[in-house]
């Protein structure tokens, strides 16, 4: 049925006991795991942050109202957090959902049950959007504790970070309905990841970019997702947010569709 | 004629410039066990995702317990328990961690199958493996909770592809002893197979297919009555080749070779066996013919590509 694979998607609640099932694996590892998600944005932001930060000391920031001088440390954590909902949601919907869909065959044993593909992948979408969520909190945490901000704003870092990381989510289910092997995210992490990370302001203001880099820059997820955080984190209001959320949705909606429909044509479904 | 549990009506599936099943039909009734046997390619897979509706054939219609296929395939599907040819079981659970979650699939509620999960352990002679990973167990034992995994919802109806495929015979004779007992409490099964023996143990009914084509239909014993002479004599070691295009060939209804060995087929073993034992340095194997051979006549001798 090559020919239905842009049908609408089955939204209904089958979803539920998909992700339930995610979520029981990950009780089971979720110290561990914990881990490694909190020490390597860590690692960022004290190697970058206290030592690059004696160097760069104060960084001007856009605003509403005019520019901001803002301590570098908090620059990079603001973008850093974007950074690393990012990081966690292709993480879990490239690896982790390639092994459950192509190499332990979790999906064709659900599927036996009375439960769709598009089920299926919507459940994979929302377990990748929550994986970002957990380790943005704990890494919220972290820097509650040290002090690096503590605007009450930062609660609705929160469901923003709930909405980048679905972005995400749904952009990395592309690349897992093409991949052949695990080899292939590489390229996605390098090719497109990591340019990102360097093109969306996490680490410099965007200003110190080329016109034309610019321009590419403004249409980036994380760029959209940092421009919500940042401001957040320096206990204001974004000055773009209705614009930043469409990018972030519009993201969300033309890449769960591809990957659902890719999805099908691999499952010939 | 009671309505059939399970009727699919010419079903056609093309991959690309493949055709991989053609006019295929085939019904099963309640109670029935319905074998499905055929080489590797044969269409016995495709069939069965077919069936499941997870893939939709580009002609013919499924239809099960009333409902129409692929329109109703989540309702069919709940009624219908899968043992696929490769484990899909969940390694990071334990078996009784595995039955649990299987069961939220069909929607049941955790109570609900806490209560079955010791019953299907013991039914899969795995109660002491209730917190054993599938990873500790034995291929048997993986095979045998697929099998429970497939009846937490209680189907009427389980479709099995190759549930037995790479088991050691004990292993073996425990899953059909199982699938006996479910086949006694009233269940359907579709079951694939490359074990001649147990779809001769295990069918009522089978169905051969080659290349996608349904090539014989019926209860094993009838097939090899209307395909084959009842006797095999099969002879190899010196001098075996020559013997095939010899006088000897008069004695049997037909002669195949096969490597090193001749195949006498014949209506009467007697005068063949008597002229054969002027052969001393032969080896010769008298037997009644069987579903493999069946098998083998209909399909063909030569290794098939996929295999």
């Amino acid at each position: 049925m090559t020919e239905g694979i842009w049908r609408a998607p089955d939204l209904s609640l089958r979803w539920w006991p998909v992700f339930l099932r995610n979520l029981l694996v990950w009780r089971k590892l979720a110290i561990p795991s914990l881990v490694g998600n909190i020490a390597e944005p860590l690692m960022w932001l004290v190697a970058f942050g206290y030592g690059m930060g004696a160097l760069v000391g104060q960084v001007t920031v856009q605003g509403a109202d005019g520019p901001v001088q803002v301590p570098y440390i908090l620059f990079l954590a603001s973008g850093s957090i974007c950074m690393s909902a990012m990081n966690a949601a292709s993480f879990e919907a490239l690896y982790s959902a390639f092994s459950r869909m192509h190499v332990q065959k979790t999906w064709d044993g659900i599927m036996n049950a009375p439960i769709s593909l598009d089920s299926v992948v919507l459940a994979e979408m929302l377990w990748a959007g929550f994986k970002a969520v957990f380790t943005v909190t704990a890494i919220l945490i972290v820097m509650l504790a040290l002090g690096i901000s503590q605007s009450p704003k930062l609660l609705v870092v929160w469901p923003v970070l709930l909405g980048a990381g679905i972005s995400f989510s749904c952009i990395a289910l592309i690349f897992n309905a093409l991949a052949k092997s695990y080899d292939f995210f590489t390229y996605y992490f390098t090719l497109f990841l990591t340019p990102m990370m360097f093109l969306s302001g996490v680490f410099f203001p965007r200003d110190q970019l080329p016109l034309p880099l610019r321009w590419l820059s403004d249409w980036l997820p994380l760029t959209n997702a940092v421009e919500l955080v940042r401001p957040l984190f320096m206990d204001r209001w974004p000055e773009h947010p209705v614009r930043n959320c469409v990018v972030l949705a519009a993201y969300a909606v033309l890449a769960f569709w591809v990957a659902l429909a890719l999805t099908r044509r691999r499952f010939r479904a | 004629m009671t309505q059939p549990l399970f009727q699919a009506s010419n079903l056609s599936k093309h991959y690309g410039d493949a055709t991989v099943v053609r006019d295929l039909s085939f019904a099963i009734a309640a109670g029935e066990c319905l074998g499905v046997i055929g080489p590797n390619g044969a269409g016995k897979t495709t069939t069965i995702r077919m069936c499941l509706g997870l893939t939709a054939p580009d002609t013919g219609e499924i239809t099960a317990l009333g409902l129409a296929m692929p329109r109703d395939a989540l309702a069919i599907k709940a009624q219908v328990g899968v043992v696929s040819q490769f484990d899909t079981l969940d390694p990071d659970f334990s078996c009784a961690e595995n039955l649990l979650v299987y069961g939220r699939y069909f929607g049941m509620k955790d109570a609900q199958i806490r209560e079955r999960i010791a019953p299907l352990l013991e039914f899969a002679a795995l109660s002491h493996k209730a917190d054993a990973k599938p990873g500790e167990l034995s291929g048997g034992m993986r095979r045998r909770l697929s099998l429970a995994r497939a009846l937490v919802n209680d189907p009427k109806l389980l479709l099995l592809d190759e549930p037995t495929t790479g088991l050691d015979p004990q292993a073996r004779h425990l899953m059909w002893e199982r699938l006996q007992l479910l086949l006694q409490q009233g269940k359907s099964i579709l079951l694939t197979t490359h074990f001649m023996d147990e779809a001769e143990r295990l069918c009522s009914r089978l169905l051969v297919l080659d290349h996608g084509r349904k090539i014989a239909e019926g209860r094993p014993r009838d097939l090899i009555a209307q395909h084959l002479e009842p006797d095999v004599v099969e002879a190899y070691g010196d001098g075996a080749m020559e013997l095939a295009n010899s006088a000897l060939k008069s004695l049997a209804a037909r002669v195949e070779v096969s490597g090193e060995t001749v195949f006498f087929y014949t209506q009467q073993a007697k005068p063949l066996l008597d002229a054969l034992a002027a052969y001393p340095k032969l080896r010769t194997l008298h037997r009644p013919a069987n579903l493999e051979d069946l098998f083998l006549k209909l399909t063909g001798r030569q290794i098939r590509e996929e295999a």
